[in-house]
């Protein structure tokens, strides 16, 4: 049986879920322990995304959540860095010429969940800036979201970019969003598609190789 | 004018009444062929609509910023420069034969207007994106929860005193807009004039004029166009357009962010707006005056209830029945709603099927053809989808082969629009060229 503050948020109940939490702190309860439910709460979350019961409702209302939760424990939380190890790194964006980021931001989320350290560097992204990132962060996989047509060769150009600046070695390349597919991939030379998020999670799992 | 008084006509009589004004414009034909071309094309594109074979399956063209590249333009160019985009429009046109025309109306609309407005509400190509990309809705939340109210109460005065000083600079004076009852009594009125003379309002006035002076400008040039467009043989495909309201207040007013949390808070305030929104998307295309009250095609994007965006019981609660409600609105008027279905449908294909036989037609994005043909296409026209992706980077033969699938499938027995399943802003000239002489060649039926 999961705690209730897990339930709650699992189930979209996020004025319960607020309840339990001061009810929490109230008796005295580690705001640590808090922080770590609303983890296991994301986690149910996505496992029902992936299970095709939620959809990007869910994902976006329990993201609220999370964030209002994180607002009234925040000043009772030390300052504490993230020890928890992560399966590996993905840098993220939308490309040049395009400002769309609900796929991209679902994307995020779920390889959150999923256990990857996550940098979004936005969108309309230059090649340049992905190159910085990818130098900067060393991930293991590149993500690259677009929605519109023009991100067909703004994807092209930054996966040439960054391969020639010689960093395309041990990084795998995903690309997704509005119509990307397979002819799409072949264009701009990334290494796969994803026509969802968890498309992007079983890639980027098998990147690290624990897929 | 109408053969009988409005009020007294049937939905059919509408219809008919609208569709013979698109058939047999009153314009001036370049040439007889080009007259007896246009009428083919319109019976051709009826008799899909209508679910029965035409002569051939006809070819729509989802058109963006394409015709402005393959003239050699940036968009920003065809949204600054009204004579060389038209020519590219024309050119287009003439080079690819599409059965209704790609007008350039939504793809010319030049930027200077919107710099005059002071227009929040989209980047456009060389103001907040680069000169080649198109245009795009920046997301907000321009609408706050605790405007529901005033929004469900009127949906008018919020636009007119809330939402426009907000998204339009030009509007910002009207936030201060004082009551109209006070214009009816004598006494009272002063208290209406003042406004107007404000250093808000005055800016704001002088920036409507001047937009109007730019889109003028525009319009003496893209207006004629148009009509040189008929006039040589294509006929213009949808004449307005409107929305479904959960998409009115999930695009623009909430954004996608603030309507989905306000499903799980405020359900009933979400429901009750949609309610309300009903007939603002209904006067939308109906209003219009005389610009183009007889094509009956109505273009209705929808964006929130795709595949992904929400679940079925989402999609039955808050999206489907005010949508529904809007489409036959529409119908009653004898308006045919054209719905472009963006992203996927799959899951919806069956809910859809609500709907009056042959009233309204379907465009189908990435949704499974052989799946909409069985479920939605037996009581309305469908239309895609060939895949942007091919046009842009495959080969002439995928195409070709694409294209005939499409036709087996979805065009069998008729009831079928050939079409690109995203608005298309650039691809290969060549592969386009295939697709539509397959579908020439290949949809003979």
């Amino acid at each position: 049986m999961a705690h209730e503050l897990v339930e709650a948020m699992a189930n979209m109940k996020e004025k319960e879920a607020l309840q339990i939490v001061d009810d929490m702190l109230a008796r005295g309860e580690d705001p640590n322990m808090i922080l770590d439910l609303s983890s296991q709460a994301m986690q149910v979350v996505g496992e029902r995304y992936q299970e095709g019961t939620y959809f990007l409702p869910e994902l976006i209302m329990s993201g609220e959540m999370v964030k209002r939760i994180g607002e009234v424990l925040k000043p009772l939380l030390a300052a504490k860095t993230d020890q928890t190890k992560k399966l590996g790194i993905v840098v993220l964006g939308t490309v040049r010429g395009d400002i769309h980021d609900i796929g991209k931001d679902i994307v995020g989320f779920m390889l959150e969940v999923n256990g990857f350290e996550v940098h979004d560097i936005g969108i309309d992204q230059p090649e340049a800036n992905f190159v910085q990132a990818v130098k900067d962060h060393q991930p293991q996989v590149l993500a690259l979201s677009g929605f519109l047509s023009v991100a067909f060769d703004s994807m092209k150009s930054t996966i040439a970019e960054v391969e020639a600046a010689g960093l395309r070695t041990n990084l795998k390349v995903i690309i997704g969003g509005g119509q990307m597919d397979d002819t799409v991939r072949k264009y701009t030379g990334a290494d796969a598609y994803g026509d969802d998020a968890m498309a992007a999670v079983a890639f980027a799992k098998e990147a690290v190789g624990v897929a | 004018m109408a053969p009988k008084a409005w009020a007294d006509m049937t939905p059919a009589e509408r219809r008919a009444w609208r569709i013979d004004k698109w058939r047999n414009p009153d314009i001036e034909w370049a040439s007889p062929e080009a007259e007896e071309e246009y009428k083919a094309r319109v019976d051709r594109i009826l008799a899909a609509i209508n679910l029965e074979k035409p002569d051939r399956v006809p070819v729509r063209l989802n058109m963006g910023f394409w015709p402005a590249k393959s003239g050699g333009l940036t968009a920003y160019e065809a949204m600054s420069d009204a004579p060389r985009a038209v020519k590219a429009w024309k050119d287009f046109n003439l080079k690819f034969q599409p059965d209704a025309s790609v007008d350039p109306l939504h793809n010319t609309v030049p930027g200077a207007m919107f710099e005059a407005l002071g227009y929040k509400l989209y980047s456009w190509p060389g103001h907040g994106v680069s000169k080649e990309a198109s245009y795009q809705y920046v997301e907000r939340e321009w609408m706050v929860p605790e405007d529901y109210d005033e929004l469900i109460a009127d949906p008018a005065n919020f636009m007119l005193r809330t939402y426009l000083p907000r998204t339009v600079e030009g509007f910002a004076g009207f936030a201060d807009f004082p009551p109209l009852l006070d214009f009816i009594e004598l006494p009272f009125v002063f208290g209406s004039v003042g406004v107007w003379g404000s250093d808000e309002m005055a800016a704001g006035l002088q920036r409507l004029a001047e937009a109007a002076r730019v889109l003028n400008e525009w319009g003496k040039v893209v207006f004629p166009a148009m009509g040189e467009l008929m006039a040589l043989g294509f006929p213009p495909y949808a004449g307005s357009g409107t929305k479904a309201p959960f998409d009115i207040l999930g695009d623009t007013l909430r954004g996608t962010k603030g309507v989905i949390v306000d499903m799980f808070r405020y359900p009933e305030k979400v429901l009750a707006a949609c309610e309300s929104l009903v007939q603002t998307a209904l006067d939308w295309p109906l209003k219009r005056g005389a610009v183009s009250p007889t094509i009956p095609l109505v273009f209705i994007p929808l964006h929130k209830g795709a595949d992904g965006f929400m679940s079925d019981e989402q999609f039955h609660t808050f999206y489907w029945p005010t949508l529904r409600k809007l489409l036959l609105g529409l119908i009653d008027e004898g308006m045919i709603p054209f719905l472009f279905a963006e992203g996927r449908y799959n899951t919806r294909l069956e809910a859809i099927m609500d709907l009056p036989k042959a009233s309204t037609v379907w465009l189908f994005d990435q949704s499974d053809m052989a799946r909409a043909k069985e479920t939605i296409g037996t009581i309305a026209c469908i239309q895609g989808n060939m895949p942007l992706s091919l046009l842009h980077a495959g080969t002439a033969e995928q195409v070709a082969e694409h294209t005939r699938k499409l036709i087996d499938i979805a065009g069998k027995d008729g009831g079928f629009i050939l079409d690109i399943g995203a608005v298309a802003d650039e691809g290969k000239d060549e592969n386009l060229e295939v697709m539509i002489k397959t579908a020439k060649e290949y949809g003979v039926y």
